[in-house]
């Protein structure tokens, strides 16, 4: 018994001491700047190359990086792969104690987390996705919220895809039926039921963001059930994208642009634009007001962008189609969650 | 309920269900020689996604897919040797010993996967031939004999492994050791070689094994694809009791029903879907219990062994 | 020559203790080849590494935070272990305790806190226990091998999770938003673990921990049916032939596996999330098993050896966001670990056995 604690009391002393003695003052001493930059950190549990939720923030990160002239004036931190949420709850407290100006934690799993952290640093701009919670109700007001109305472009494709399938049969390969992907999936099969009534729209959920495997065989029993027409969301959803390449269906995305894995397959895209969310965010940590807003990505205000593939010819009337329901959406005539109101 | 029971659907449950299928077969072919020689590899998993990886990665880099392959095995090659050395030589203890192996496979997939592509891209993998004559049959053509080449070698894998195990000097030795491995020292066979030898072809099988999924079936890699795939793998030879023709059963048996949990959904028929996810996963279950006292373990599995012992 | 004797024997259980040891640093070394054919230098990242997990009031806490789950899978794993079998369930055994849990907080929300914190835990105990008691009931009674039912467990248990979250245990309010993320309604405040340190997630529940450590100490090696337990793991047919149901102490220990790791999972919701989430459970279950062998599957040991675990992944992560290092790396070297540590038992096991037959 002492035995034991001996041997792992020795053990903690041993590593201390090799760690300690790699230990060197590891912060690179910075050269005095005349104007200090404005740090930026987020959080994100997939990868930035995951063609989708993860990718399409970053990308708008670096785009408002370029704007505000670079990395000297606007710095950029990031952890990925933060599925475990204790993790990108440590992450976020350490950014934050790091004195970054804005830590932003991308993921609707964080919420808890961040509302317990943003009280400890009022200093410290927070904010938070997707969700519209800014937590001023439990008297928090550095956090801001932002969501994406995926149900608008789902609609959207909805009609293209709709319109567009000879089979007359629809796929939806989604991860798990909540958050984003629901408001997306919901929206897409409202789309497709209005432009055409007798479609079909079958749905799948493979009950992970993360299993590329299943959602291949998801896709594959879509198509052999008749569909022409896929689409998804999640990362994963590049398992599916390769198997609508092979056979010949097509492809429409959402989130960010999935052109590389299937270029001749995906036909159009629901891409997030998190620019404007992002520069208003900014702005309003600069001038001091370090929380309480919510943002929503929508058709309306850009943030929701429908970007065509050039190598899938799309038919003309049916570009008109989509566009005629974007300015449905806009107008306010079109409910994107079940149709036009009467 | 009805409409499940449609020609067209039941062809679809097959032939899904025959792609989904090769992956596990040759993954637990490979595991099924490895525990028949007495050595339980858990690290099945991890050693796919390094096949998958490697597979791709030099199918990619030479746009040469048998020559990824050809990569995929190696890595499982080389996957093998550090099992055998861990749990042959060092005598390790399997179960643990092949939880580290998967973590490392996994970590060092993903942490390749970030070096060198940093995303995801697809290639044109193997793409289906259709079998002159047989091809031309009416539904069955299509179902049974339009697949590529990785789906026609899983299933060829079956036949040639049981006439390895149960008609060569091989694997009579191999069923030697598995069995009493302090006899068959007794009686001249080099114990440790057999074993390094059933655990270095599990590797390479399991790389093959993670090669079909970024080559022939999903034509990609993406960190941890596998999402357990080796596991199940495992649990299929125990499923099959430790025989090739019922490692078959298995895994034909287990991706059926996960063809079918997606054609529940597909149809709509009211369960909510991840109830229907869940169904392989039960029906393993099931299956294990059922088949439990059945099988025949070999003797010595999971025991390391050592001359003189005894 | 009783002095020389004394003396050989001394050195050989220091090399005997120190070479599992030894593990951890060859795998760091093998990582630093790797960080440094990333381009970083490796000092620099370790430096961060250490400096993350132990360097400040922060980081050490966070370690902590990060060591009570992984010490309380890690004991589930320990006593299984002892009985002479091998509990990978970690990961469903936490969810099940987690949804557990949660479910009973919120249904029993009036009750006073002194009935409601130690009954939503010892709920999520026994959830974690009739999770872990399927796997040991069918291996007892009709031999099914535990490694492959819990695996098939814990794919169950993460579907279960699913469907409860985004349908019968979903908050509320979610709906009415329309945000529809899948997390349950907050625990009552009733049932929250109290934080030992303002502005750090440091909860009651690594006190709990550790006690719990002594406990399983007092129970497998004061208690009779820890005596057996250890028996049965150490040669079941010698156990047999002392007359000791072997079966029902491997379902046993099976069943206080997932007991263990339940509690890990009521812990989690009701110290640091105060809901259950997507995700809760990271891996818990596997590193769990790393801890625990790295304790060398003594309770006791494996309250040093969460904490360094729960520092080493901390810092891995910091090292990640500090040098970029993708922390796939930190997943490498604890595979090397595990394979290290179990390699090197070979060298204990044979001075061991010429000990013996030297008498």
């Amino acid at each position: 018994m002492k035995k034991m604690f001996v041997r792992i009391a020795l053990l903690v002393a041993v590593v201390s001491l090799l760690l300690s003695a790699c230990a060197q003052p590891a912060a690179p001493t910075q050269p005095a700047q005349e104007e200090k930059p404005f740090r930026v950190a987020v959080v994100m549990p997939s990868t930035i190359t995951d063609l989708a939720f993860s990718q399409s923030f970053f990308e708008a990160l670096k785009k408002v990086q370029e704007e505000e002239g670079g990395p000297s004036k606007f710095e950029i931190a990031y952890s990925e792969g933060m599925f475990n949420v204790p993790d990108a709850a440590a992450a976020i407290r350490d950014y934050a104690a790091q004195g970054y100006d804005l830590v932003i934690a991308h993921g609707s799993q964080y919420g808890t987390s961040l509302s317990q952290i943003a009280p400890d640093f009022p200093e410290t701009a927070f904010a938070w996705g997707t969700s519209l919670d800014t937590f001023q109700a439990q008297g928090i007001n550095n956090v801001y919220a932002y969501q994406a109305e995926s149900q608008e472009g789902g609609y959207v494709l909805g009609t293209i895809a709709a319109l567009m399938s000879k089979s007359g049969v629809l796929g939806v390969c989604g991860p798990v039926n909540a958050g984003d992907a629901k408001l997306f999936v919901d929206g897409f099969v409202a789309g497709a039921k209005n432009a055409k009534p007798d479609i079909q729209v079958n749905v799948t959920f493979t009950g992970s963001f993360s299993d590329v495997s299943l959602m291949a065989s998801a896709a594959e029993t879509h198509i052999a059930a008749g569909a022409d027409m896929l689409t998804g969301s999640s990362q994963s959803v590049v398992g599916a994208i390769g198997v609508a390449k092979d056979r010949g269906a097509y492809w429409f995305g959402t989130q960010w642009e999935q052109t590389p894995v299937g270029p001749e397959t995906v036909v159009a895209t629901q891409v997030f634009d998190w620019t404007i969310v992002i520069r208003d965010m900014v702005k309003s940590a600069r001038a001091g007001v370090l929380g309480g807003k919510a943002y929503t990505l929508t058709f309306k205000n850009g943030g929701l962008k429908l970007v065509y593939n050039d190598k899938v010819p799309v038919p003309d009337d049916i570009k008109a189609k989509a566009q005629e329901t974007i300015n449905g959406i806009m107008n306010g005539t079109i409910d994107p969650l079940s149709g036009p109101k009467q | 309920m009805a409409e499940l029971f449609t020609l067209p659907v039941l062809l679809g449950i097959i032939y899904s269900g025959i792609r989904l299928a090769t992956p596990y077969l040759y993954a637990a072919i490979g595991e099924t020689f490895a525990q028949r020689s007495g050595v339980l590899n858990l690290g099945v998993d991890g050693i796919m996604l390094m096949g998958a990886y490697t597979g791709f990665y030099v199918a990619m880099k030479t746009g040469n897919l048998f020559l990824g392959l050809l990569g995929a095995a190696t890595a499982g090659l080389l996957m093998g040797l550090l099992m055998s050395v861990v749990s042959v030589s060092l005598q390790a203890e399997q179960g643990i010993s092949g939880i580290g192996l998967n973590l490392f496979g996994l970590g060092l997939s993903t942490l390749l996967f970030k070096v060198t592509l940093g995303g995801v891209e697809s290639i044109r993998g193997f793409q289906p031939i259709r079998v002159p004559l047989l091809g031309q049959i009416p539904y069955l053509g299509e179902i049974f004999f339009n697949h590529n080449l990785l789906v026609y070698g899983a299933f060829l894998l079956v036949p040639l492994a049981n006439y390895v195990l149960n008609n060569t000097t091989f694997g009579l030795k191999v069923r030697a050791v598995g069995q009493n491995p302090q006899a068959a020292d007794t009686l001249g066979v080099n114990v440790t070689l057999i074993r390094y030898t059933t655990v270095c072809l599990g590797g390479i099988l399991a790389g093959i094994a993670g090669a079909s999924l970024s080559l022939a079936l999903i034509n990609l890699f993406q960190e941890n694809m596998t999402s357990g795939m080796g596991f199940i793998a495992v649990a299929l030879v125990y499923f099959g009791g430790w025989r090739p023709w019922g490692v078959l059963g298995g895994a034909l048996l287990f991706s059926f029903v996960n063809a079918l949990q997606l054609w529940v959904q597909v149809k709509g028929i009211n369960i909510p879907s991840d109830i229907a996810v869940m169904m392989p996963y039960i029906l393993t279950i099931i299956a294990l219990t059922l088949s439990g006292r059945r099988a025949r373990q070999p003797q010595a599995l999971t025991k390391p062994f050592e001359r003189g012992e005894n | 020559m009783p002095a020389k004797t004394e003396y050989t024997r001394l050195l050989n259980r220091t090399i005997e203790a120190l070479l599992p040891l030894l593990a951890v640093p060859v795998a760091l070394l093998i990582g630093a080849g790797m960080i440094y054919a990333l381009g970083v230098n490796p000092f620099q990242a370790y430096g961060t590494l250490f400096q993350g997990a132990f360097g400040n009031v922060s980081g050490f806490t966070q370690s902590l935070v990060k060591a009570t789950p992984l010490l309380l899978v890690g004991l589930g794993v320990t006593i299984a272990f002892r009985g002479g079998v091998i509990n990978i369930g970690g990961e469903g055994q936490l969810i099940v305790g987690a949804l557990a849990a949660t479910a009973f907080s919120i249904g029993f929300s009036d009750l006073p806190r002194i009935i409601l914190l130690p009954l939503t835990l010892l709920i999520a105990a026994l959830s974690g226990a009739v999770w872990g008691g399927v796997p040991g009931v069918l291996k007892a009674r009709l031999g099914v091998n535990e490694i492959l039912s819990t695996v098939m467990m814990n794919a169950i248990a993460l579907q279960l999770s699913n469907y409860l979250l985004r349908g019968p245990m979903i908050d509320p309010a979610e709906i009415e938003r329309g945000t529809q993320i899948a997390q349950s309604d907050l625990l009552p405040q009733a049932a929250w673990l109290s934080r030992l340190m303002p502005r750090t997630l440091l909860h009651g529940g690594a006190i709990l921990a550790v006690i719990m450590a002594v406990l399983v100490y007092i129970f497998l090696w004061r208690t009779t049916i820890g005596y057996r337990i250890r028996a049965v793991g150490l040669n079941p047919d010698a156990a047999r032939y002392a007359g000791i149901p072997v079966q029902f102490y491997q379902a046993l220990s099976l069943i206080l596996g997932g007991a263990f790791a339940g509690l890990a999972g009521g812990v989690e919701v009701s110290g640091v999330h105060h809901r259950m989430i997507e995700g809760l459970s990271g891996g818990y279950g596997f590193s769990g098993i790393v801890a625990a062998l790295f304790g060398k599957l003594h309770p006791l040991g494996a309250i040093p050896a969460s904490v360094l675990f729960g520092g080493l992944l901390v810092g891995a992560d910091r090292m990640q966001r500090a040098t970029q290092v993708p922390s796939a790396l930190i997943t490498v070297i604890l595979g090397l670990v595990v394979l290290f540590v179990v390699s090197s038992e070979i060298w204990a096991r044979r001075r061991a056995r010429r000990r013996e037959t030297r008498g």
